[in-house]
């Protein structure tokens, strides 16, 4: 335990030291300043700019921004779907997998466009090379960009003084894209490449196996490109079916670090971008470490739980539950990225966490159910906490009888219907799909798992897609024409509401002026506010959920021996 | 109309761009690169073994489990997946079973099994055991291929890799390794 101890504590120093400077970073490219890279990627902005049509310093409007995110987001849609159909009949298909069915296509669209990777497919079996690299890795770069993206136009609305414009999309977007998501997952690519993730446009390779000399197949395919933006950019769609957990996906210690750490990076790093663009370190500082708190009671609870309550067998050496667990990873490795995967909206595994012990498998539940604000998808989860940081100053407001106010700016009536549209969207979606898949007549035989178990097998499904996540508890079968159609709706539903919510939020704050900071103001950077907000996160988690976890989970660990 | 257009043609350039550069430029240089510099690992770490022939045989990848089921070898973690619960009924039978399995390999071994070798992993082909695991095993290979036991801990220790840089991870035998040095072929 104690070295699990120390794995944990110089995790999270790493993951503070690296986002720091990557923070300032993203900050510079999204103000147009100079980094380094603009030499070699100026000349590629541009000429994307100019194929596109547009100028780079044309400012939109709130609705035009939403708008062209949604159009985007749409043709991306549409084209993911229609690569899945005709794949069976389309090149780089060394393995001749076969076009997917129409509702498994959209699900899986509609999956990784909204930056969910859901995947009820299963990775080397149900999708071909192209489809990988051109359809589901290309989104796994612009989905997360125009997360970010939201991000900055939600930050600018807090910056700007009676403006009508929040920014440009399609320039945040390839800003993102070129100067921060690339270049990251370029150099992580290829170290994990050394590792021993596969990188190959060849077929499948077939060995002789030693003992019985029969044949195995070892499947291969550009994979590190994709698991490397599948890890930065809070995607989670494996490459392989079993996730990182597959070797080839995550070779060795190093690289289960390397990708455990690109898990929280960018989110991470937002919050110190946030707290330079708004010019006040410590309101980023706050929120960065609210989040942290949260994250690392979540990751004692997961591993304690994994490591002291599994099961005991006569007969076998008492240990941490390994079942589900590779043995490079162990327990405190897995749990690490269980807790991390859940807390960002990841939803990559290095274990499987539907053999986690129940209560090691509902703290991952329960940070999805938060709404994917615990660092949470890139940019996605910041703006979801920020919409939890003005209700907590509404809320604060309402008790001591003055207009709240946030940044500067007064929160009224219409911030707040966007700020309940931004909480409330998923939390209601993950309800409403559960209640549906639980009244299909043949639910029960989606299920590996019988009782309480299975019950959290299906909560945890519609916890993952209603809050973007895309991990799960894999012994739920996805691809049934339900959940692929039911789920696919809802990961739309809950990315875009909250998304134009936001944007909406947005423009609406851009246009107030600013009023000063008064002794009436409430502080948003001290340790009150920090309890606050966590108080107010953990009442709408609990309030919504708490019924539905007494029923799996909870169930499920009073009921074990 | 043209309003509509105003925001589709950046939207389905803007797509296609990207679906270029990290499509296509971005997944291409990463595959040129790594074929370059880590032609091996890029491949899926293939164990390839000349024989006394001369002959090239493929015997497997460094990184895939495969199945043993003799004596003579070390045998690894059961293959597959399972899903289930660690604390369900079904799960219990299914573990009390492998240990039924292990002890009819080496009826004399009465010590405590480890864990991970009567519970599945979640990749299924998990290619490591723990080092207890494997010494659990030691007397047991060593009597059935007349080796001295030292000598088959020579060989897992030098296949065994530790944590990385003494922290991150867990220490791991690679049970295929361990399996052709026995084998004498690698």
């Amino acid at each position: 335990m104690s070295m699990i101890v120390l794995q944990d504590i110089i995790y999270i120093l790493l993951l503070i030291g690296l986002s720091i400077p990557l923070g300032i970073y993203i900050y510079k490219v999204m103000s147009g300043e100079k980094v380094f890279l603009t030499r070699i990627f100026a000349p590629v902005e541009n000429g994307i700019y100019k194929i596109m049509g547009v100028k780079s310093n044309e400012e939109m409007g709130a609705k035009k921004y939403a708008l062209s995110a949604l159009a985007f987001s749409g043709v991306g849609l549409f084209f993911v779907w229609l690569l899945q159909l005709l794949q069976g009949i389309l090149p780089f298909n060394p393995a001749r997998i076969q076009s997917a069915s129409w509702h498994l296509a959209f699900n899986t669209a509609a999956s990784f466009v909204s930056n969910t990777n859901w995947q009820a497919y299963s990775g080397e079996n149900g999708l071909s090379c192209l489809t990988q690299f051109l359809g589901l890795t290309v989104q796994n770069f612009v989905s997360a960009a125009t997360g970010i993206a939201v991000l900055f136009a939600l930050i600018r609305g807090f910056v700007f003084r009676k403006k009508t414009t929040i920014g440009n999309f399609w320039t945040d977007l390839t800003k993102i894209t070129l100067y921060v998501l690339i270049p990251i997952s370029f150099v992580l690519a290829l170290v994990l490449v050394s590792q021993g993730v596969v990188q190959t446009f060849s077929p499948y390779k077939e060995v002789t196996m030693l003992e019985s000399g029969a044949a195995q197949t070892i499947p291969l395919g550009p994979a590190a490109s994709q698991i490397a933006i599948k890890q930065l950019g809070t995607n989670g769609g494996g490459f392989f079916g079993a996730n990182s957990a597959f070797p080839l996906e995550n070779a060795t210690p190093l690289s289960n670090l390397l990708e455990c750490l690109s898990l929280l990076l960018i989110p991470c790093a937002l919050c110190v971008s946030f707290g330079k663009a708004v010019k006040d370190s410590k309101q980023g500082k706050s929120i960065y470490i609210t989040m942290m708190i949260l994250f690392v009671v979540a990751l004692g609870i997961t591993t304690i739980s994994e490591q002291y309550t599994g099961p005991a067998f006569d007969g076998v050496v008492a240990s941490g539950s390994m079942e589900g667990k590779e043995v490079i990873h162990g327990v405190g490795a897995s749990s690490l990225w269980a807790t991390a995967t859940t807390a960002a909206s990841n939803g990559s595994v290095n274990s499987m966490h539907d053999s986690f012990t129940p209560l090691g498998g509902m703290i991952p539940m329960f940070l999805m159910q938060l709404g994917e604000i615990v660092f949470g998808g890139v940019g996605s989860g910041l703006y979801g906490m920020l919409a939890f940081v003005l209700l907590t100053v509404f809320i604060a407001g309402l008790m001591v009888g003055r207009t709240p106010e946030y940044l500067g700016k007064k929160v009224e009536p219409y911030d707040m219907k966007m700020v309940c549209l931004i909480i409330l969207t998923p939390l209601m979606f993950t309800l409403l799909g559960t209640a549906a898949a639980v009244s299909m007549p043949d639910i029960t035989s989606w299920l590996t798992n019988s009782g309480a178990h299975g019950f959290s097998e299906i909560l945890y499904a519609f916890s993952s897609m209603g809050n973007n996540n895309g991990s799960a508890f894999a012994g739920f079968t996805a691809n049934t024409v339900f959940t692929n159609v039911v789920g696919g709706i809802i990961m739309l539903l809950v990315r875009f509401i909250p998304m134009v919510a936001a944007i909406s939020l947005a423009g609406n704050m851009a246009k107030k002026k600013s009023v000063a900071v008064s002794e009436g103001t409430l502080s948003t950077t001290n340790t009150m506010f920090v309890g606050l907000l966590i108080g107010v996160i953990l009442i709408v988690g609990a309030l919504s959920f708490l019924p539905a976890l007494a029923l799996g989970p909870i169930a499920d660990y009073f009921t074990m021996r | 109309m043209t309003k509509t257009m105003k925001i589709l043609r950046p939207a389905v350039m803007c797509f296609l761009a990207m679906t270029v550069v990290c499509g296509i430029i971005y997944t291409a240089a990463v595959t040129g690169i790594a074929q370059l510099l880590f032609p091996n690992q890029a491949n899926g770490s293939i164990i390839t073994i000349t024989l006394k022939d001369g002959t090239q045989k493929d015997y497997g990848s460094a990184l895939i489990a495969q199945k043993f089921t003799g004596a003579q070898y070390m045998i690894g973690r059961p293959m597959g997946t399972t899903n289930l619960s660690p604390v369900s009924k079904e799960q219990k039978k299914l573990v009390q079973e492998r240990i039924d399995w292990l002890h009819s390999l080496d009826p004399d071994n009465t010590a405590d099994i480890p864990m991970d070798l009567v519970t599945k992993s979640g990749s299924g082909v998990d290619p490591n055991i723990t080092p207890e695991a494997a010494e659990y095993q030691v007397a047991r290979i060593a009597r059935e291929r007349g080796m001295n036991e030292d000598d088959v801990r020579a060989i897992i220790s030098k296949y065994t890799t530790g944590r990385f840089l003494g922290i991150f991870g867990e220490p791991a035998v690679n049970v295929l390794k361990v399996n052709l040095a026995l084998d004498g072929l690698l």
